[in-house]
């Protein structure tokens, strides 16, 4: 039988895996990546809540279309900015791009 | 008339307003304006005097301050007291203004004289009107700034600005101890108008030592402006102010609000648990009278001489009220207005012809200025108590108060008549006998009349010298209206109930006009025929002409106390504004930027590093709650 | 076991395997490429779900859309050239941390939280009841989705245009 409580675990292993991509990546875009990853687990959560916890609704799923909506825009944003970094700094690698310090 | 008597100050007023504002462009160049307006107060006052005489009286209130259960009522009130008051002021301020106009000719500031004695004389007729203490106070501190204005009036003479700035501060300490009072009585009575303070005196709702306390608070007032001991040191520094300024500072008006004040709010004295605040005003009083007599002797400068006689007078009128002699201290009160504003407008009149005020420089001004000389001589005269000029009367009815309640106090006050005689015969001698001596100093221009130097002495203008005459009249004829011959009408009008004269007494009457003959013959005796030489006494009893040369060290001692210790003060507050208080705040501005400085290698530029911190602060929240 | 049980945990592990590769793999291509299999193994979960309908959008936008965008902008910038540097940075080693805290409060949560066991019943036609809520009560919702999404794209286009004027 598998109840909510798996796929919340599933889901939160799969944020585990998007945060650590997105904090030990040098690289931007695999940054996103995991970001996307992390997305998708909440994604997860989200449409299994809307099974288990609050049956007959449909506000789970929406909010998930949602998400992935956004994810597209921030997906979007996000490669813009990488390119137009990489175009200006010839890289695309966030620890040789600290201009915004002291 | 008394229905309307509001207008009377108001005169002033405005005319201080418009030469204010137009100044030399109005006829006279604004001093025919502030004439117009005293000299018609003047009328006005001696026609409320004439009602009041018949039996009229008035009490103009009006609601001011609606506050709750205690509102503030102000007024103005029509009784004898005020109204002889304020005929008393306008008809020695009007001839003090005409006088003005040919002392000052030739100030490059002369509109801005009139401006300031119109509102002086304002300030001094609002308060003699006033009902209630509020106002008292108000016009208390109006003449205080008048007085500082016009002490300082030649501002760019150092000595003047000092002076004025004492005047201001000395009398700023009595003025503080009488706001107190009237801010205790007002506690206790919850009203400020006089008749509901009295009224609560008489249901006992105002008593016992409070009373006594706020009593001599408000007496506090009345010391510094009369210039009593101790708060007298500023009198003799005013004398810097032009001499018009002296006659109506030192005459009618301000030093004469104290003696006022205590007689206006008598019953609180009166009714202290046995008398007791109404002693120590008779000592004060009479300390004054002696102590400022004494100081009269020793001094050179004409103008301070009267200076000093005029601290000497009031403390009489203090004796006066203070022995139970009421109308005897209102008596002395007005005499002494006419003939101290004669000598101070007779001695400006001296000083306007030879340039300085130095006496012994002076001499043989008898046959230079004739009209000056006879006037001043009257005013002498009657300031000595000499039968039968004004003084005589008045300061023998206080005389003879002193006599009949307190041996000790009448002593003081006879040996005050005897110096009187002393240092008016000295000054007398010096200024007006001899061969004249000189004049200014070379060089050493005096602003009084400096514009003025002519080869010798000569006698003044019209304008300065009918004023003259018109108040040695009032000083010789003026004293008969208290006299019992004549059935006393002053002290009929003048009266406070449940205290009578006490009945004349021969003997007393006779010692008192003994100690001013003897004073006469004294001085006479020293300055005239030079039986013994005034240099030899001087050589003799040098540590006494020391100690009154230096004024008893009372402004050397407040110089120490409160000037240096003051002095101390500040620098010690300075130091603590300077270092700690400016100290804590740059500690913080230095704090702050050092803390900037540690914490900007935080801001590394590398965003992994933001984040993982982001993270990581979640997990200890999430942490701590589930912890928690 | 029930079939849906092995769906699951099938599924589950495909996920796994393949975002341990996104995450760690040293090759961006590698990781690229295995966001698609972590992607649809997402989906699967959500057929499981009986969210039919965000499974095909899942499939559409994530594994269609923005993989091939993620590969493109790899192939336009170094990561094409196949070179194999570092691609892990010195603070690796306290985000595993970080992350494996993380995932333990979170699993933590989720184990203590007296859930309901039972799934509750769907509508039985879930893209029909999704199209009339989006038409219906989260009308707003969807247009403000929709501008946002404009939006963005329009500033993608602005950011990432190359800067001839100047």
């Amino acid at each position: 039988m598998i109840t909510l409580t798996h796929y919340l675990v599933v889901s939160a292993l799969v944020f585990g895996l998007g945060l650590y991509a997105a904090l030990s990546r040098r690289n931007a875009v695999a940054m996103l990546m995991g970001i996307e990853l992390m997305l998708n687990a909440a994604n997860i959560n989200l449409v299994a809540f809307n099974k288990y916890g609050a049956p007959g609704a449909m506000q789970g799923q929406i909010f998930a279309l949602i998400v992935i909506t956004l994810a597209a825009c921030e997906a979007a944003v996000g490669l813009a900015l990488i390119l137009a970094a990489y175009r200006r700094f010839e890289t695309t690698y966030v620890d040789d791009l600290n201009l915004m310090r002291w | 008339m008394t229905s309307v008597v509001w207008i009377i100050p108001l005169l002033p007023l405005a005319a201080f307003a418009a030469v204010t504002f137009w100044g030399a462009r109005l006829p006279g160049r604004g001093a025919y304006v502030s004439i117009a307006a005293i000299v018609l107060a003047a009328i006005g006052g001696l026609a409320v005097l004439a009602q009041v005489t018949g039996g009229a009286r008035a009490d103009l209130t009006y609601t001011w301050v609606a506050a709750g259960g205690r509102p503030i009522v102000v007024g103005f009130i029509v009784d004898p007291l005020s109204a002889v008051m304020l005929a008393m002021v306008g008809c020695v301020a009007s001839l003090i203004t005409i006088y003005s106009v040919g002392y000052m000719a030739g100030d490059p500031h002369y509109p801005r004289f009139f401006a300031y004695l119109s509102l002086f004389q304002f300030s001094m007729l609002f308060l003699v009107l006033a009902d209630n203490l509020l106002f008292i106070y108000a016009g208390w501190e109006l003449v205080g700034l008048c007085s500082y204005l016009l002490i300082g009036f030649w501002f760019d003479r150092p000595a003047a600005a000092r002076a004025a700035l004492k005047a201001f501060i000395v009398t700023r300490v009595g003025d503080f101890s009488m706001m107190i009072g009237i801010l205790m009585l007002y506690l206790r009575t919850g009203s400020l108008r006089f008749d509901d303070v009295f009224h609560a005196l008489g249901t006992g709702a105002l008593g016992g030592t409070f009373l006594t306390v706020a009593a001599l608070l408000v007496f506090g007032g009345a010391v510094g402006k009369s210039a009593q001991v101790p708060l007298h040191v500023w009198l003799p520094d005013a004398m810097e102010g032009p001499t018009p300024v002296s006659a109506l500072i030192h005459a009618a008006t301000m030093v004469a609000a104290g003696v006022y004040l205590v007689a206006r709010a008598y019953p609180l004295f009166l009714l202290s648990p046995d008398h007791e605040a109404l002693t120590i005003v008779a000592w004060v009083g009479g300390i004054t009278a002696l102590l400022a007599a004494t100081l009269a002797i020793v001094e050179d400068d004409l103008k301070r001489v009267l200076a000093y006689s005029t601290m000497s007078q009031l403390g009489y009128m203090m004796l006066g009220l203070g022995v139970l002699g009421y109308s005897a201290g209102m008596f002395h009160l007005l005499t002494h207005a006419v003939f101290k504003a004669l000598l101070f407008l007779a001695a400006g009149s001296i000083i306007h012809a030879v340039a300085t005020n130095d006496m012994k420089r002076m001499g043989g001004l008898a046959r230079a200025m004739p009209i000056t000389f006879w006037t001043f001589v009257a005013a002498t005269l009657a300031l000595t108590g000499i039968p039968p000029f004004a003084g005589f009367f008045s300061k023998d009815a206080i005389l003879l108060a002193a006599y009949a309640h307190d041996r000790v106090l009448w002593v003081l006050g006879l040996a005050g008549a005897f110096l009187t005689s002393l240092y008016m015969g000295r000054l007398c001698w010096y200024a007006f006998a001899g061969d004249f001596r000189g004049g200014a100093v070379p060089g050493a221009a005096h602003g009084d009349g400096a514009a003025h130097r002519a080869a010798g002495p000569h006698e003044s203008p019209a304008v300065m010298t009918v004023p003259l005459v018109i108040l040695a009249v009032l000083a010789v004829g003026l004293g008969w209206i208290g006299a019992a011959a004549f059935g006393d009408p002053f002290g009929r009008l003048i009266r406070f109930a449940g205290l009578e004269a006490p009945a004349g007494n021969g003997g007393a009457l006779a010692l008192s006009v003994a100690a001013a003959a003897a004073g006469w013959a004294a001085a006479g005796a020293l300055y005239r025929w030079r039986i013994v030489a005034p240099e030899t006494l001087r050589r003799d009893l040098g540590a006494l002409y020391t100690l009154l040369v230096r004024k008893y060290y009372v402004d050397d001692v407040y110089d120490w106390v409160f000037v240096r210790a003051g002095a101390g003060a500040v620098w010690i507050a300075g130091a603590i504004d300077r270092y700690v208080i400016d100290g804590l705040v740059n500690a913080a501005g230095w704090l702050a930027a050092r803390l900037g400085l540690g914490l900007r290698y935080a801001q590394s530029g590398r965003e992994e590093t933001y984040l993982l911190l982001a993270a990581l602060g979640v997990v200890v929240i999430v942490l701590a709650r589930l912890a928690w | 076991m029930t079939g849906e049980a092995i769906a699951f945990y099938v599924l589950a592990a495909i996920t796994l395997a393949a975002g341990a590769v996104v995450a760690t793999s040293p090759n961006l291509m590698h990781s690229a490429v295995a966001l698609i299999p972590a992607l649809l193994g997402v989906t699967g979960l959500y057929v499981l779900l009986n969210a039919e309908f965000v499974a095909g959008i899942q499939v559409l936008i994530y594994a269609g859309g923005i993989t091939v965008l993620i590969l493109f902008v790899i192939m336009l910038t170094e990561g094409g050239t196949g070179l194999r540097i570092r691609q892990r940075n010195e603070q690796a080693a306290i985000a595993a941390a970080v992350a494996a805290a993380t995932v333990a409060l979170l699993i933590a949560v989720a184990g203590r939280t007296p859930w309901a066991h039972e799934p509750g019943a769907l509508p039985s036609y879930t893209p029909g009841a999704i199209g009339q809520s989006f038409l219906g009560p989260n009308l707003p919702l969807f247009e403000g989705t929709s501008v946002v999404l404009l939006v963005a794209l329009v500033g993608a286009l602005l950011i990432a245009r190359k800067e001839t004027g100047e």
